[in-house]
């Protein structure tokens, strides 16, 4: 009876296995609810871009739409990085309208026609992967180009020589915190966002089902509440979306310009 | 919190990580290598379209610039052309009537003084004979009255102390 009715926060996180596929070692590869949910953002993104490719001189709505957002981030990486960043746009582009796709196709109310939303971006396991390939690709490309050389980003311009000791160390371990900080943040902000909607959804919820009084009393602001935080949830999956492409881009400058 | 209860399932880690990366790859080398660099080439071309039209536009504009200002200078020109050939006309016409005038004003004054001499010589020559005929007839009369001829030298000298006073 206490488990009927009651709504659980983090059961919209757990992943489902929907098929097995093969195995790796002792580790099972299946193809789960977000692997769908990866696939359908993929072939979402891919629909969208096609639209674009009609390469007109005078372009039409959609075309207009697509440049828009390579118009977005090849400026962006002309802005942080300069002539140079632009072999690393179709990276960062990928990056930015793939996260983009994941956070708003999980606000989607595809409940409402009895599927099953899921966030692929509030999972440490999926940030972290793309975290770790961004901070990797800033890596190889830092020592590909500048050799050794690239380890002066950890002694700024103008460090004095008495605190020599102190300020590498410092610009090392922000260094080394940039993928955990990358990965958590997007997650994080997803986890949050789903759990405070879910929250305020079970408010309505639970003051319908105890009596008008405080179906109105409670149901009805947290309605109001829920509707402006929606709003407020898509602004932060394209917020998450741009800061993961900012902060890769601003990385991608360390490692090819050395400050 | 499934995303790190889960973990404990064996299958999670795996399938999460083989699906991130291949529809990340996915959309890495279809979308981000395959497509974005022809839509970038797209804009890239319309963006030089255009700021070529503009210069055009802007050379066509400097060239109606300086075609009306070479106008203006020819015309200013011509016209100061045409001035100065109405002045000078008139400078010549004028010039050319005073030489004629001062040519006719020579005549004039040629033609003048011969018939001042002419007149002078007839005048003279107009004398002399008067004194001869004078002469005569005062020689002709001495005779016929007292029957004295008189020398004609004596006669002209007598007229003239007359004529002559």
């Amino acid at each position: 009876m206490a488990d009927q009715g009651k709504v659980d926060p983090m059961h919209q996180f757990e992943v489902q296995k929907m098929f097995d596929m093969f195995h790796v070692g002792n580790h099972e590869v299946a193809f789960t609810t977000s692997a769908l949910w990866m696939v359908i953002a993929g072939l979402l993104l891919w629909v969208f871009m096609i639209g674009g490719m009609k390469r007109q001189l005078v372009p039409g709505r959609w075309q207009v739409a697509v440049e828009g957002f390579t118009g977005f981030i090849s400026g962006m990486m002309n802005a942080n990085i300069g002539p140079e960043g632009r072999k690393y746009t179709p990276y960062v582009f990928s990056l930015f309208m793939f996260i983009l796709m994941l956070n708003v196709l999980g606000l989607m109310p595809f409940g409402l026609f009895g599927l099953h939303p899921f966030t692929v971006t509030s999972h440490f396991a999926i940030t972290g992967v793309l975290a770790i390939l961004s901070f990797a690709i800033v890596l190889i490309v830092g020592f590909w180009r500048h050799g050794f050389h690239f380890f002066s980003l950890f002694v700024p311009h103008g460090t004095p020589i008495w605190l020599m000791w102190l300020i590498p160390v410092i610009e090392l371990v922000s260094f080394l915190v940039r993928p955990f900080s990358l990965a958590l943040r997007l997650f994080v902000a997803m986890t949050a966002g789903h759990v405070l909607m879910k929250v305020f959804a079970s408010f309505i919820i639970d003051g319908i089902a105890a009596g008008p009084a405080i179906g109105i009393g409670v149901g009805l602001p947290s309605m109001a509440l829920m509707i402006g935080i929606s709003g407020l949830e898509l602004l932060v999956a394209g917020i998450q979306a741009y800061v993961f492409a900012l902060l890769t881009s601003l990385y991608l400058n360390d490692a090819i310009n050395l400050h | 919190m499934p995303q790190i209860s889960q973990f404990a399932e064996s299958w999670y880690a795996a399938s999460q990580i083989f699906w991130v990366l291949l529809t990340f790859g996915f959309v890495f080398f279809v979308i981000g290598r395959g497509m974005l660099p022809k839509i970038e080439a797209t804009v890239d071309a319309r963006d030089r379209k255009v700021a070529d039209d503009l210069a055009a536009a802007k050379a066509a504009h400097a060239a109606a610039d300086s075609l009306e200002e070479s106008y203006r200078q020819q015309s200013d020109a011509s016209r100061a052309a045409a001035q100065k050939a109405v002045t000078d006309a008139k400078d010549k016409a004028a010039k050319d009537a005073e030489k004629r005038l001062a040519k006719v004003d020579a005549e004039l004054a040629d033609k003048l003084a011969a018939a001042e001499s002419d007149i002078g010589a007839a005048r003279t020559s107009a004398m002399a004979e008067i004194e001869a005929v004078a002469a005569e007839a005062a020689g002709d009369l001495v005779a016929k009255l007292s029957g004295v001829k008189v020398a004609a030298a004596d006669a002209k000298a007598a007229v003239k102390a007359v004529l002559h006073g």
